[in-house]
């Protein structure tokens, strides 16, 4: 009933409790898995879930009034196609990708890199890497620096031919986090905890760094033809 | 009391409604399971869910936007017209004619801003956590594409008020859509129905913001709900995604052996009458 497994990624079966134990996990080192996680406490989902639900509704339909009756949406002249502002910028989830068009082509800033990041969210589930959740600093450490440091310097190459400098400081800055804590190899503290995060986690950590970074400077840091400004010089151009 | 007895154990309410008062567990499960709107839900969830701080609602938080977003945008489509001088004079007299028209465009306005950051947010979370891993992988492109189209309505959206700032706004962005090698100007003509951000976009715009957009989002968030359950609930436990791919889900690191059916938590039996 029971067979004797050779294979270690296989997964054993058996019918009689008392012969094969219920559940047995396995785990060798480190790994951030919650393997000793009981079975989850279940709960009746009406009430517990549709109150919370109910709740969380009326609290953000407050929550927007009370913001709505405070700010008000901002309404300018009526559209004037002879009459452009300047800068014109577009809504502030886009202006990310209109701080790109400062540094690279239309078709790059444009066309290129955000179908590259879509298709990059779209494909993550995807891949092995996304899934694994060991810590990125295991294995043969020296190895690994030296590939890992040229990697960043070849995707970065391009942000600094471009100029695009909030790229390339952005990706230096979670370089540098990664790479500082090898130098305190205590077990325990800040740089252990950092050693720890997986590289798929890194990659979407310097994503939205760089996300945040450029929509911020389009925010805030860009006024007339698109040039640096100081917003609390200047104020924020809209 | 007593009449609301009557009503609740009447003929007609338990035509509707045919749970009656859930003072038991089946019948609390029932509450779900015979209700068109909830049986999205499933009976059971696992109280670890329910906590804030393991998905912060986020995903609820942009479901309840949708929602204000959607009851909001109908009164709106009540005082607007999408035609050149009256568009922006409907924004006027929303400002200053209609009965808390003011207010019904603050409430549209902020809450898409803040579905778009909550969207994000709520990705982030799902990534953080893990919760894309298989079997969810493909509820997570279709996430992806609620953003692309949560994007899309704020952006058609954004070009309705027909002011400064709407027109410049879209004409920086269908600008870009021109650098599309090959098709880009036929894609940008086709968006606009023209060469330049005119009353015929404003048009296109509207009909997209309105009607295309909504539909094919409402649609692709039924399905992101579904699969939510179909593919075994909110953090489901290891195991169980362990059915589908053991090595990939629990890494080379662990081994773990099935116990008895996944489905046994189901709700189903009659005689569930304790507390």
């Amino acid at each position: 009933m029971t067979k004797i497994n050779k294979n270690p990624l296989e997964i054993e079966f058996g019918e009689d409790i008392q012969t094969t134990p219920v559940r047995v996990a396995y785990v060798k080192g480190e790994t951030s898995i919650a393997v000793e996680r009981e079975r989850d406490e279940e709960v009746l989902a009406f009430p517990h879930l549709i109150v919370r639900e109910v709740l969380l509704f009326e609290i953000l339909l407050i929550v927007l009034v009370i913001i709505s009756l405070i700010f008000d949406a901002p309404l300018e002249d009526i559209a004037n196609p002879l009459h452009s502002p300047n800068p014109a910028k577009a809504p502030w989830y886009f202006l990310g990708l209109q701080e790109l068009l400062h540094y690279f082509p239309p078709v790059v800033a444009g066309v290129v890199l955000p179908v590259l990041v879509v298709i990059a969210l779209v494909i993550i589930p995807y891949f092995r890497i996304n899934l694994i959740r060991d810590p990125f600093w295991t294995g043969n450490i020296r190895k690994k620096f030296i590939i890992f440091s040229a990697v960043v310097l070849l995707i970065n190459s391009p942000f600094i031919i471009a100029r695009a400098f909030p790229i390339y400081i952005c990706s230096a800055f979670i370089y540098i986090l990664m790479v500082v804590p090898l130098l305190f190899p205590r077990s325990s503290g800040l740089a252990a905890r950092i050693r720890k995060i997986p590289l798929a986690d890194w990659i979407m950590i310097w994503f939205v760094l760089v996300s945040l970074v450029l929509t911020g400077i389009g925010v805030f840091f860009r006024g007339p033809e698109w040039r640096w400004v100081w917003p609390w010089k200047s104020g924020i151009y809209y | 009391m007593k009449l609301f007895h009557y009503i609740i154990q009447g003929r007609v309410w338990r035509s509707i409604f045919r749970t009656g008062l859930p003072e038991t567990n089946y019948r609390r499960s029932l509450v779900i399971l015979n209700n068109f709107f909830l049986h999205i839900h499933p009976a059971k969830v696992k109280k670890s869910t329910l906590k804030f701080t393991t998905t912060f609602y986020l995903g609820g938080i942009a479901f309840g936007l949708y929602l204000i977003l959607l009851v909001t945008g109908i009164y709106l489509m009540l005082y607007y017209r999408p035609s050149v001088p009256l568009a922006y004079r409907d924004m006027k007299d929303l400002e200053f004619v209609v009965s808390n028209g003011k207010l019904l465009r603050n409430l549209h306005r902020w809450s898409a801003h803040a579905m778009v950051f909550i969207v994000f947010l709520h990705m982030l979370r799902v990534f953080f956590t893990r919760a894309f891993h298989p079997p969810k992988e493909f509820n997570w492109v279709i996430g992806v594409f609620l953003i692309i189209f949560t994007l899309l309505l704020s952006y058609t959206g954004y070009l309705l008020p027909w002011d400064q700032l709407a027109y410049w706004g879209v004409s920086v962005g269908t600008n870009m859509i021109k650098a599309t090698p090959i098709m880009g100007e036929k894609i940008r003509f086709l968006l606009l129905g023209g060469n330049f951000v005119s009353e015929n976009a404003l048009l296109r715009f509207y009909v997209l913001h309105c009607v295309v957009i909504p539909l094919f989002l409402t649609l692709l968030i039924g399905v992101h709900f579904w699969r939510i359950r179909k593919d075994g609930g909110l953090q489901g436990d290891l195991e169980h995604y362990a059915e589908y791919e053991p090595d990939i889900i629990l890494g080379k690191n662990i081994r773990v052996e099935q116990r008895e059916s996944p489905n046994q938590s189901l709700v189903g039996t009659g005689n569930d009458e304790n507390k």
